[in-house]
């Protein structure tokens, strides 16, 4: 049973009367007899208040429900529908079940896809993760102009993806670009940064992982200014080396901040579109095609909207990110329980 | 329990009024708006409401006696929003499409035809209303036409002694090709991107060849894979082609080291523009003759409306716009439309002769999407360029990535 006391008449905070109740005066009303017990007059007050709340969330659910439940729907709606533009215009798409995700997972791009996608998404990951962490770890030692660079690494951030990944594929150009005149200076060989099946992906993924790493030194920055001082001149003094106070005390204890950037770069990287469209579309033939790129292409890339087998690789790509998520929740809650 | 019940339903009410709220601003922007307003679409973001071509639109439905709303869209965003406009049943008054998406909207059934509109089309040349017609019904008219030739640079082709005349079949181009590479120049660029850019670009060389878009795999398509793939090997042509954008393929014609650049009608005044001399030959056969080249532009179409009362004062637009005046100042608003019909390409001809070259190239050319292939046009398409570029890749031979391109283009017209 709840305790009356003044103290605690804060749990009636959704009344909205708490701030106005001076401190010491029992919160009940002034004809009751002192005695009588307050739970049954708590809880008929307690009703209206709860359906307020409601009411107040009711934007957030309408909310959640146009923006996502019900895109949602649709998107599973159409992949579940063969949605040409005539029955999308019509509305009356034939009922196909699961024949459009037989057709994309038996189709010769699905495996391609999955590997590029799988390449595409860890490497990534990998290098901007590590190279981000590097770098917030360098500029975490405050020096002069730290704070200057600092800033200039934010740049890749700052631009439109439309600029970086133009002026990537102009770099990355096979007859006139910078960097095959540098490596050509140094006595190598024309490379086909774009246009070879070989190193397309490479390619791509090259000027994902610059797209990357601002993110990645950001968030990191950010969690390393939370360790204590304390705790690295506690180890100083115990003799650490700086590779020990590195993989002892920083890498631990930014485990939690790694597993968020890990799990947030992942989900963007996933869906990236924009750098790979622009710099490749995809090309040659399939060599740097995503199931990102292949939902996109599907819908937007032809002369002719595909909209049901776009959305059928859309779900496949959702589950997939779901499935991460999970993951990432499970070894949270472990983290949390021990 | 009841207080969760009320509180669903006041949730269920919320949702109602957003819905609702969100119906109400769609419907405003529908062609329900008034009698005397009518809606034009086009794919022309670059002409805004002060331009000539604006203005132009606004004149014709002054003419009318209507007011004319017009909103402009980027090429491919314009062909979903006429579907979800057509799904919600607020289509426009008038779109102006890009002519591969007429069949694509003809046969979701959202357009009407020509003759239901009651407009005469026999005055248009047959080769350019093609690319709008399926099964026999003509659902626009073509504002104009472009399409594509070979520019060459003077300067280039004079220091390694090409005659550009001399240039009549495959064989003496990549034999120019060839003087002009031993001379120290480029040869040709061209664009054989993964998109329909690069379908356009080669379809020149694959009817060239005599081929057949039913059938990919044929030993002329393959000819004609053959030859693009022999000039990169050969280094007739930069690596470069394989992700070239028509625009990116004109920006290194710019730069002057390249002798050829395949490219379109729009380019017109940027050669004369150049630093350096240019000139236009057709795009030849394989054996000789000129091969037809594909044609771009935009068609005027109409969409279905509820109220057919409307269609009255559209069609008098449609009219208004068309007129071999009318067709002649699109061809220069454009810089530059071949106008679709006769009379107007001879007025076009007295007023800048230098055209010619480009007039015979669009009445040579034809519709992408003609001989029946409507909808399954771009269904072949996404096909064909994959192979282009597998094949200029050098992931799979010609021969075999055209040959995996019809395996995937009988399946997926089927």
């Amino acid at each position: 049973m709840r305790s009356t006391s003044p103290k605690t008449s804060g749990d009636g905070a959704s009344d909205g009367r708490v701030a106005t109740t001076p401190p010491g005066q029992p919160d009940r009303p002034a004809n009751a007899p002192p005695d009588a017990p307050a739970a049954p007059a708590r809880r008929s007050r307690l009703r209206e208040p709860r359906w307020a709340a409601f009411a107040f969330i009711a934007p957030l659910l309408a909310y959640l429900t146009i923006f996502y439940a019900y895109p949602l729907y649709r998107n599973i709606e159409l992949s579940l529908h063969d949605y040409t533009p005539r029955a999308f215009v019509m509305g009356n798409p034939e009922f196909l079940g699961l024949a459009n995700y037989v057709d994309v997972v038996t189709s010769d791009a699905f495996g391609l896809a999955l590997r590029n996608t799988a390449l595409f998404t860890f490497v990534s990951i990998a290098a901007q993760y590590t190279i981000g962490l590097a770098l917030a770890v360098f500029f975490h030692d405050n020096f002069r102009l730290s704070g200057l660079l600092r800033g200039m690494f934010l740049i890749p951030w700052l631009l439109p993806l439309i600029v970086s990944a133009s002026t990537w594929s102009w770099m990355l150009n096979s007859e006139n670009g910078i960097v095959n005149s540098v490596l050509e200076s140094f006595g190598i060989g024309q490379i086909n940064w774009l246009t070879s099946p070989d190193w397309a992906l490479t390619s791509v993924i090259i000027a994902n992982i610059w797209l990357g790493i601002p993110f990645n030194l950001v968030i990191l920055y950010a969690g390393l200014q939370n360790i204590s001082k304390d705790l690295y001149e506690a180890a100083a003094l115990d003799g650490a080396t700086v590779w020990q106070r590195f993989w002892r005390i920083t890498f631990p204890l930014l485990r939690p901040v790694s597993a968020v950037t890990l799990l947030l770069g992942l989900i963007y990287t996933l869906k990236v579109v924009d750098v790979i469209w622009i710099m490749t579309t995809g090309g040659p033939g399939n060599s740097s095609t995503t199931l990102a790129i292949w939902s996109y292409r599907e819908a937007f890339g032809t002369g002719q909207p595909e909209f049901s087998p776009a959305a059928t690789v859309g779900n496949l790509l959702i589950v997939i990110a779901l499935v991460f998520g999970s993951v990432h929740l499970y070894l949270q809650r472990r983290q949390e329980r021990t | 329990m009841r207080p969760s019940n009320r509180a669903a339903s006041a949730a269920g009410t919320a949702v109602l009024c957003l819905a609702g709220l969100a119906a109400c601003s769609s419907s405003d922007d529908s062609t329900q708006a008034g009698s005397d307003t009518y809606t034009w679409w086009d794919p022309y973001p670059q002409h805004d409401d002060s331009s000539d071509w604006a203005q132009r639109v606004s004149a014709c439905g002054d003419e009318a006696g209507v007011t004319i709303e017009r909103t402009a869209y980027d090429t491919t965003a314009l062909t979903n929003q006429a579907l979800l406009a057509a799904q919600e049943g607020t289509s426009p008054d008038i779109i102006l499409l890009d002519n591969p998406a007429v069949s694509t909207l003809a046969d979701a059934g959202m357009l009407t035809t020509m003759e239901e509109f009651g407009l005469d089309t026999s005055r248009f040349d047959e080769n350019l209303l093609n690319a709008g017609v399926v099964a026999g019904d003509a659902y626009g008219i073509p504002i104009g036409a472009n399409t594509l030739s070979l520019y060459y640079n003077q300067q280039i082709l004079d220091a390694a002694g090409v005659d550009p005349a001399s240039i009549t079949d495959w064989q003496s181009l990549t034999a120019a090709l060839e003087q002009v590479v031993a001379n120290g120049d480029e040869g040709i660029t061209f664009a054989g991107i993964g998109t329909e850019e690069g379908s356009f670009q080669f379809l020149p060389w694959f009817w060239g060849a005599g081929a057949d878009l039913r059938e990919l795999d044929s030993p002329e398509a393959v000819a004609a894979l053959e030859l693009w793939k022999g000039w990169l090997d050969a280094g007739y042509a930069p690596n470069t082609v394989i992700n070239n954008s028509q625009n990116t393929t004109w920006e290194e014609f710019l730069t002057g080291r390249f002798a050829f650049a395949e490219n379109g009608t729009w380019q017109v005044n940027a050669a004369v523009e150049a630093e350096f001399p240019t000139g236009v030959i057709q795009i030849p056969g394989q054996d000789g003759g000129v091969a037809q080249t594909p044609t771009g532009g935009e068609f005027i179409t109409a969409p279905v409306q509820e109220d057919d009362a409307r269609y009255d004062v559209t069609s008098q637009i449609v009219e208004c716009m068309t007129t071999p005046e009318g067709l002649v100042e699109t061809a220069n608003t454009f810089a530059y439309y071949i106008p679709s019909t006769q009379a107007a390409q001879e007025e076009l001809l007295t007023q800048n002769a230098a055209l010619e070259p480009w007039v015979e190239a669009v009445r040579n050319a034809k519709g992408r999407t003609s001989d029946d292939l409507g909808i399954d046009y771009p269904k072949i398409s996404e096909a064909l360029w994959t192979a282009v570029q597998k094949a200029l890749s050098g992931s799979m031979s010609p021969q075999e990535a055209l040959a995996e391109a019809q395996t995937n283009a009988e399946a997926e017209t089927e």
